[in-house]
């Protein structure tokens, strides 16, 4: 295989361990979240950066998110991502994942010939993990989805993915999508002087809004998204919590008793 | 896109402050604002009982009467309806009823017809059976042709999957082919009485807050359904329904993909998503030989190991029995946490089963909030205790 052409998909997220919620309106409290790149991304970097080390070629990032998001690009050149594009547009606002997934599509095509994209498996905000297989479909490509393993053998690809008994090795042709779990790798650590080169005034990030992809606005952020949030509340946990006393062997037979009670054990 | 509010529409109800995921709403003298965190969502258009709230997405109302019947997308491994394919039959049954519509069983694969007897005796009115030796299991492409193809051809309202690997892997391509909404994951599905809309419920924000889904304007609305959930109907011996088969066109660009070979040797057959009984450990377990003890526990219940991700990132569990956001998400009939404080990211994946005990020296952790049975006690005084009084015969304590 000649040079690898790569596309990796990444998203900024806000810090989901760091989630406020307002007790009265049961809505999420935005004001002084962290913001970082989604972590199953960090993956998919370094398993495109890998690939490219073994036989050359150029791995492009590409993010979609509000003008912020130019930082968790920065990240990916810190790691040795050779260009960047922000997707960012007021008529991206409000997509759902199929309009995501045509927005992100849409960038792939307009980038030209590619050999892989990859992306992280899920995203810690909306825990979907639809958007690769959707932008698979959006390409006609195959997909391997929970990858371990990438390998380029021949002209096709040569993958494990986690099955629920195990891993399978599976075989797909190129171009193909990949999405990578924490199992994949070990990301690298930002290099420094790449990091500072990201912040320059020339550094290799583009920034594109619909028009420069060929978007459809019918397509994109809330008019191409079809599913819509109705409601949003905090779970309730109503349950009647029986607290036990004791020594440690009263307990534990007290607890055994309450089991067979509940027919559990 | 951009979204607003007519004001001499606004009677100030409040409606929509509650409804905004982002709390982008405020109000300011009697009449709700939207400010500039606004991301277009479109959640408070909806939710306004005046249509005061504007937007100018465009309307994509399609002919939707035309589309009927719920469907639920069977699931087999080695051959065999999975038991996540009952339950959702369950669930597809009360939403059929609701709608009154016909609960259909959509059965393929390479040889599957002996189960439509089985999907009729689960509640299917109808079976749809596409055999096709190109449909192996594992392989979304083949099932993506062959279900997209299916919908358009019968146009069915409703169509479920189960949230398993498998299924998440074929249904969103199914959605973008299709060009229809699908919702991730569900553990709450029903019928709006008013619009007939599927309400699609999930956790979101790692299990912070439920968020329910709809897909108003197009058909059919799609959602993945996480496994445990929803109860099985018990099977009605008898019950009958019409068989119907449908062709199926496997394309050569289906088959780009293929499965050369499944090594189990890595993981020790685990299946935590379908076990009864779970014994989990977190922090608290302190090591491997900790984690041994629990298997001693889980072998006298039965029950499967499991455990948070730090445990997991300690090297004292491997990571497919990782329980949380980033792990699997369970709902046993009963889940022991032992040494885990319950942070949202465990629990998100954990908080639906049956009965929760918790073992935990910290009285403050987070696990007692979602605890059935509550001990604030060191595990390691705790566990070998049950151990001796699990050994002892029921009755003998």
């Amino acid at each position: 295989m000649d040079k690898l052409d790569i596309k990796v998909l990444i998203k900024q997220v806000p810090n989901t361990s760091e989630v406020k919620i307002d007790p009265h309106t049961g809505t999420l409290m935005r004001e002084g979240m962290e913001s970082i790149i989604n972590p199953d991304d960090l993956h998919a970097i370094e398993a495109a950066l890998q690939l490219r080390d073994t036989h050359g070629g150029k791995v492009t990032a590409i993010s979609m998110g509000p003008p912020q998001a130019k930082d968790v690009l920065r990240e990916a050149l810190g790691m040795g991502v050779d260009e960047c594009i922000l997707l960012t547009d007021r008529a991206f606002a409000g997509a759902d994942t199929l309009a995501t997934s045509y927005t992100l599509g849409k960038c792939v095509l307009r980038l030209g010939r590619f050999d892989l994209v990859i992306a992280g498996h899920q995203a810690i905000d909306g825990d979907t993990a639809q958007i690769g297989p959707q932008v698979a479909e959006f390409l006609g490509i195959p997909q391997v989805i929970r990858a371990i393993r990438l390998e380029i053998r021949g002209d096709g690809l040569l993958a494990e993915r986690t099955a629920e008994e195990g891993t399978e090795i599976v075989k797909s042709t190129l171009p193909a999508l990949v999405t990578v779990t924490k199992e994949a790798n070990d990301p690298r650590y930002l290099f420094v002087p790449l990091l500072m080169a990201a912040f320059e005034e020339d550094a290799p990030i583009r920034v594109w809004g619909g028009n420069d992809i060929g978007a459809d606005e019918a397509g994109t952020g809330l008019k191409g998204s079809p599913t819509r949030v109705r409601r949003t509340f905090t779970p309730s946990h109503n349950k009647k919590i029986e607290r036990l006393n004791g020594m440690p062997a009263d307990m534990a037979r007290t607890l055994v008793e309450r089991l067979r009670e509940r027919k559990v054990i | 896109m951009a979204v607003w509010v007519k004001k001499s529409e606004c009677v100030g109800c409040e409606t929509c402050l509650d409804v905004c995921p982002i709390g982008a709403i405020s109000m300011s003298e009697g009449i709700a604002v939207i400010g500039d965190k606004c991301n277009s969502c479109g959640a408070c258009v909806e939710s306004c009982p005046h249509g005061a709230i504007k937007s100018d997405a465009s309307d994509r109302k399609a002919d939707i009467s035309a589309f009927k019947d719920v469907w639920v997308v069977a699931e087999t491994r080695q051959g065999n309806i999975r038991s996540c394919t009952s339950e959702l039959m369950g669930c597809g049954r009360g939403l059929a009823d609701a709608l009154g519509q016909r609960l259909c069983a959509v059965l393929a694969g390479k040889e599957v017809s002996s189960h439509a007897g089985a999907m009729a005796e689960n509640g299917a009115d109808i079976v749809y059976l596409m055999e096709d030796k190109g449909l192996e299991e594992g392989l979304a492409l083949p099932y993506v042709r062959a279900i997209t193809d299916a919908v358009l051809e019968k146009r069915p309202a409703v169509v479920l999957f189960a949230a398993t690997p498998f299924g998440r892997e074929l249904a969103p391509r199914v959605s973008r082919r299709l060009g229809v909404g699908l919702t991730a994951d569900c553990t709450g599905l029903d019928i709006d009485p008013e619009t007939k809309n599927l309400l699609q419920t999930r956790p979101a924000w790692g299990g912070n807050l439920m968020a329910t889904i709809i897909s108003p304007d197009t058909r059919p609305q799609m959602s993945t359904v996480r496994p445990g959930v929803m109860k099985a109907l018990p099977a009605e011996p008898g019950r009958k329904a019409e068989v119907v088969q449908l062709k199926v066109n496997i394309k050569p660009e289906d088959q780009r993909l293929n499965i050369q070979e499944l090594k189990k040797e890595l993981y020790k057959h685990v299946n935590l998503t379908e076990a009864r009984v779970i014994v989990s450990g977190g922090h608290g377990v302190e090591s491997k030989d900790g984690f041994g003890l629990l298997e001693e526990l889980a072998g006298l219940l039965g029950a499967e190991v499991a455990g948070t991700r730090i445990a997991v990132e300690e090297g004292w569990l491997t990571p497919d029995r990782q329980v949380g956001q980033t792990g699997k998400s369970v709902c046993p009939e009963l889940y022991i946490a032992c040494g885990i404080s319950g942070a949202i990211q465990h629990s998100a994946g954990m908080m639906g089963s049956k009965t929760i005990v918790a073992i935990n020296t910290d009285p403050a952790a987070p696990i007692f909030a979602i605890a059935d049975i509550a001990i604030v006690e060191d595990l390691f005084k705790i566990v070998p205790e049950l151990i001796t009084a699990l050994k002892m015969k029921e009755g003998e304590n």
